[in-house]
Order: structure tokens, then C-alpha cells, then sequence
């Protein structure tokens, strides 16, 4: 059953077009991946799946209900990821003069259980113990991965439904977004967690999904399971360098 | 009196004054903080905040001698002058500055203004021109200590002070809304995806502001009296102690207000500046921070890592 379904949508910045007439759907329980170059239209979209970026039109559905149309949009943001979903943003946006606790306690923002926050915060450490260690470190103290971490174990704290990945891997060395992908299908498999995520790294990121869309220019151009993209001969030649 | 405790004095009678600044310097910290922008009208916010302490206090109080009672009553007084002013701003805040929030950032600047005018305006029209007495709840005969006298008002406006700057430290730091303003002044768009509803955050941030600046005000009274411009010149000063600890940081606000009163208090005799001309010292200082350190001594001048 589709969790998030996206039809027709279309996004632009003044007269410049970020996305035309984008539709597809994530299953409950996947890990889907979005591919594309630079400037495809990969982050508008997760913007626009959050209320962040209007659209011009079409319609963000989750779970069976309209969270975002054109015309009349009745969500904001924050009423949206109330509903189950959270964004990890690119560029990680973590909140720099906070501490790693502080971070976290603003994931559970929405959480109005304290024993369950604090029992959230104690998996989180459990999960990414580097985390543990700097809990009481200013969150610019840490490097990009740490960061990347933070910013993942601080969406998690919502325990939400369906987690979106802007970018995971940006500006970090490969065994470290290998072992945040690792971590990725970890949280899938054990929690059941659908992940919707948008990725330069195209052959790690198909490697890890069910299913994948390719973007080009503001179109999705291409859709298949992760393994038939990997062997598609022009993926291959646009996206994984053979 | 030797130079010494003359400068003792000084020092003591310049805390008691930055403090004062402190307190009307975070509403426009705290404010600038989340929508980089100087609220103009909070000085009036202030003078509003002691027309209504001083008209809560004369009806409650009346001829009553100073003692308990009449200090009760100084109390009931500000926290009345607190909640009008915490509803006044938020009040301000979605009729002048929430419809302009996307629009150039010349309007919402211009629209403080004509509010301040407002405010200014609609109180002499009102209480009428001329400057009232705020009177003092106890017996204000001075206390010294070693060459050095303090009076009781001096007390009252330290204890005051201190007490709403630690109330305001302990909600930013460690409750869940205090948490979720700092996290808005630091990334909006991000503190949205925590489900912060960031038009909350900003009431709830010019509501603190005023009801900071009403204490403020009400405080101020006793040495100024309380008329309809009063809150011009203390309000720009209270601008530059905030600009001094550096804009938007809460901390650099309460360092920057009692740096600025003890630098007035001090500055001014020791320059041989006639009493007359003393609000020059605050702009001075105003002038040599922006040539030389611009961000404020607390500004943020750290890069953030990318």
C-alpha cells in the first residue's frame, strides 16, 4: 500500500521550473530512492512533500490524505510532520549552538511524554554511540558525519512513519556514508520504517532500495526496482560512471 | 569622600540603571533573534507598562503610608502592567508586523515606527503631557555602606532585575518552548520540521519582550517619572546596550545593559561630561562598538560549520 503518493506535481521558482508533472508513489515499509544530477529538482521535491515550497499544482497524498495541493493549502509544516513524517534536511541543518541532547529533545518536540523522550534519547545513544559520547557538546563541535548522524537520530525521535533523507552522503567521506546507509537499512528492517531518500551516490543508494525514480531537469524519466536500475545501461552511463 | 568611594558610587548607581537597560534590551534581542528585526515600538511598550503600573498601583495603594501593604500593591501592580503589555505586543505583533513579514524589509521597520507614534501620541491624548511621580511603596531613606549609599529603591530595582534575567534564562534553557524559541532563532525553516509552530513562537517572543519591558519601565519611573515620551531615549539606550552585547544574543543583552549604565554612570564624571549632555556616553559607545567590534561583544562571529 502507497504511504506517500505524489500526483502531478509542479513547483517553480518565478519563472524558472523546478519540477513538472512529478508523480510516484512510496510503498509502507520500502526504502525508495530518488536519483538525478545537480539542480534536477531532487530537493525541491522533499521541500514541497513537507509544505516548505508551495506547489503550482498536483497533489502530495499520505496515508490517504491530502497533506499538500495547490490552490488551497490548508497544512503548514508543522501540522504536516505532526502526521507521522520527518525531513532530514541537506545540509543537515543541525541547531549549531545547541547541544546533541538539546537537538534531540527539539526532534521530540511533538512528544509530550517525558519518560518516553528520555527513553527515546537513551536508544538513540544505544544506536549511534559517538552521539552518546557528546551529548553535552555544542553541536558545531562535531564533524559532518557526527552531524549527519545527529540529524538523523534527531528525526527519529518523533518515531515517525515515514523518514525523508535529503541528501545523506553530502560532502562526507565514502566509509562514512556507507556506514549511514548500513545504519539507514538497520532502522528499516528493524522498525519497519519507510525511508524516501535523495542521493547523489546512486549506486550505494540503489544498492539499498527497493525501488527507485530517476529525475531529470523536473521529470521523473525513468522507474524500476532498485537492482533493475543499477543494471539499466543508460543509468549506467548518465548516473554510475561505466 | 575619597576618589575611590566617589567611583564606588558611581559603579553602584550605574548597575542599578543598566539593569533596568538589561531588561528592555532583551525584548529587542530576543525579537531581532528570530525575525531580524528592530522593534522601534518597544520603547513605548514600556512607557505603556508604567502608565499601567502606576495606575494599577494609585488605585490599589491610594494615600496608603508606605509599608507591607503598599509593597504588596507595587507587586500586584507590575505583574497587572506585565499581562497588559505581554497581550499589547502580541497584539502588535499580528496587526502590524505579521501581514508584513514577506514583504520588503523596509515595511516592517517603517510600520514600528508609525506604531510607536501610536502609542506615544494615544498617551498624551489620554494622561496628557505633563510627567507624573511614581511613588515610592517603602521609606526610600538611603543604607551606607562603608563611603557608599544605596537606597532601597536601588535594592528593589536590582532584585527585580535579577530576579526576571534568571526566570528568563531558566525558560530559554530548559523548558520545551524556551528550547523551541532559541532553536526558531536559529533555523526557522528546520525548527519547523520539529512541528514547532514557529507564528507561536514568535507571539509568545514579543509577549516575554513587553511584559520584560513593562518591569523595565515601571522601574525607570521612579528616577524619570512617567510621561508619554518617556520611553524614547531609555528605549534607544536599552537599543544600543543590546547592540553592544550583540543583537539577537540573550546573554550579550543583560552583559551589555549593566556595561552600559555602569559606563554612563562612570563614563560621564570621569570626562568631565556636563549632566546635560550624559546621553552622549551611550551613543559614543554605540559608535566606537560599531568600528570596532560590530557583532557585539557576545555576536555570533563564529563561521558555522558547513
Amino acid at each position: 500500500m502507497a504511504l506517500l503518493r505524489i500526483e502531478d506535481i509542479s513547483v517553480s521558482y518565478g519563472n524558472i521550473r523546478a519540477l513538472s508533472d512529478v508523480s510516484m508513489s512510496v510503498d509502507e515499509g520500502d526504502i525508495v530512492a530518488l536519483i538525478g544530477a545537480n539542480g534536477a529538482g531532487k530537493s525541491t521535491l522533499m521541500s514541497a512533500i513537507v509544505g516548505l515550497v508551495p506547489l503550482q499544482s498536483g497533489t502530495v497524498e499520505y496515508d490517504g490524505q491530502a497533506i499538500c495541493q495547490s490552490k488551497h493549502q490548508k497544512l503548514t509544516t508543522d501540522l504536516i510532520v505532526k502526521k507521522g513524517i520527518a525531513l532530514v534536511p541537506e545540509g543537515r541543518h543541525v541547531f549549531a549552538d545547541m547541544t546533541v541532547e538539546e537537538n534531540l529533545d527539539m526532534g521530540a518536540f511533538m512528544v509530550r511524554d517525558s519518560a518516553l523522550i528520555a527513553r527515546k534519547k537513551e536508544e538513540m545513544y544505544d544506536f549511534f554511540p559517538i552521539l552518546g559520547a557528546r551529548r553535552k557538546q555544542k553541536t558545531r563541535s562535531l564533524s559532518g558525519g557526527e552531524q549527519q548522524m545527529m540529524a538523523i537520530a534527531r528525526a527519529l525521535m518523533s518515531s515517525p512513519r515515514l523518514l525523508l533523507l535529503d541528501e545523506p552522503g553530502l560532502g562526507l567521506a565514502p566509509l562514512v556514508v556507507q556506514d549511514i546507509f548500513s545504519k539507514i537499512r538497520i532502522i528499516n528492517e528493524e522498525s519497519r520504517l519507510t525511508v524516501f531518500l535523495v542521493e547523489q551516490n546512486a549506486r550505494l543508494a540503489l544498492k539499498s532500495s527497493d525501488y527507485g525514480y530517476v529525475l531529470e531537469n523536473g521529470r521523473i524519466v525513468l522507474q524500476d526496482t532498485g537492482e533493475n536500475l543499477l543494471s539499466n545501461e543508460s543509468v549506467q552511463k548518465a548516473y554510475l560512471g561505466a | 569622600m575619597s576618589t575611590f568611594t566617589l567611583y564606588m558610587q558611581y559603579i553602584v548607581n550605574g548597575i542599578t540603571l543598566g539593569a533596568i537597560y538589561s531588561l528592555i534590551a532583551l525584548g529587542y534581542t530576543m525579537v531581532y533573534g528570530i525575525l531580524k528585526f528592530i522593534n522601534f515600538a518597544h520603547g513605548d511598550v514600556l512607557m505603556v507598562g508604567a502608565f499601567v503600573g502606576l495606575l494599577v498601583y494609585e488605585a490599589l495603594a491610594g494615600a496608603a503610608e508606605p509599608g507591607m501593604w503598599t509593597i504588596f500593591c507595587f507587586f500586584i501592580a507590575m505583574l497587572a502592567s506585565m499581562a497588559f503589555c505581554a497581550v499589547l505586543g502580541m497584539f502588535i505583533e499580528r496587526v502590524a508586523y505579521k501581514p508584513l513579514r514577506n514583504a520588503n524589509r523596509l515595511a516592517p521597520l517603517l510600520s514600528a515606527i508609525g506604531v510607536s507614534f501610536i502609542l506615544s501620541n494615544g498617551a498624551a491624548w489620554i494622561f496628557g503631557t505633563t510627567s507624573r511621580r511614581f511613588p515610592y511603596p517603602f521609606e526610600n531613606d538611603p543604607i551606607h555602606i562603608g563611603g557608599v549609599t544605596i537606597t532601597p529603591h536601588q535594592i528593589l530595582v536590582i532584585i527585580v532585575s535579577v530576579a526576571m534575567m534568571v526566570l528568563l534564562a531558566f525558560f530559554v534553557n530548559k523548558t520545551r518552548m524556551g528550547k523551541a524559541m532559541r532553536a526558531t532563532s536559529l533555523d526557522q525553516p528546520t525548527s519547523m520540521l520539529m512541528g514547532i509552530n514557529v507564528d507561536r513562537v514568535i507571539s509568545l517572543t514579543f509577549a516575554i519582550g513587553s511584559a520584560l519591558a513593562a518591569v523595565g519601565g515601571m522601574l525607570a519611573a521612579f528616577d524619570f517619572r512617567v510621561y508619554p515620551s518617556m520611553g524614547t531615549m531609555t528605549g534607544l539606550k536599552a537599543f544600543v546596550a543590546a547592540v553592544i552585547g550583540g543583537i539577537g544574543n540573550i546573554q550579550g543583552a543583560m552583559i551589555g545593559g549593566v556595561l552600559l549604565g555602569i559606563l554612563e554612570a562612570v563614563g560621564a564624571p570621569l570626562l568631565h561630561i556636563p549632566n546635560g549632555m550624559r546621553d552622549t556616553v551611550a551613543f559614543a559607545v554605540l559608535i566606537i562598538i560599531l568600528l570596532v567590534k560590530p557583532d557585539g561583544i557576545l555576536g555570533k562571529n563564529e563561521r558555522e560549520k558547513v
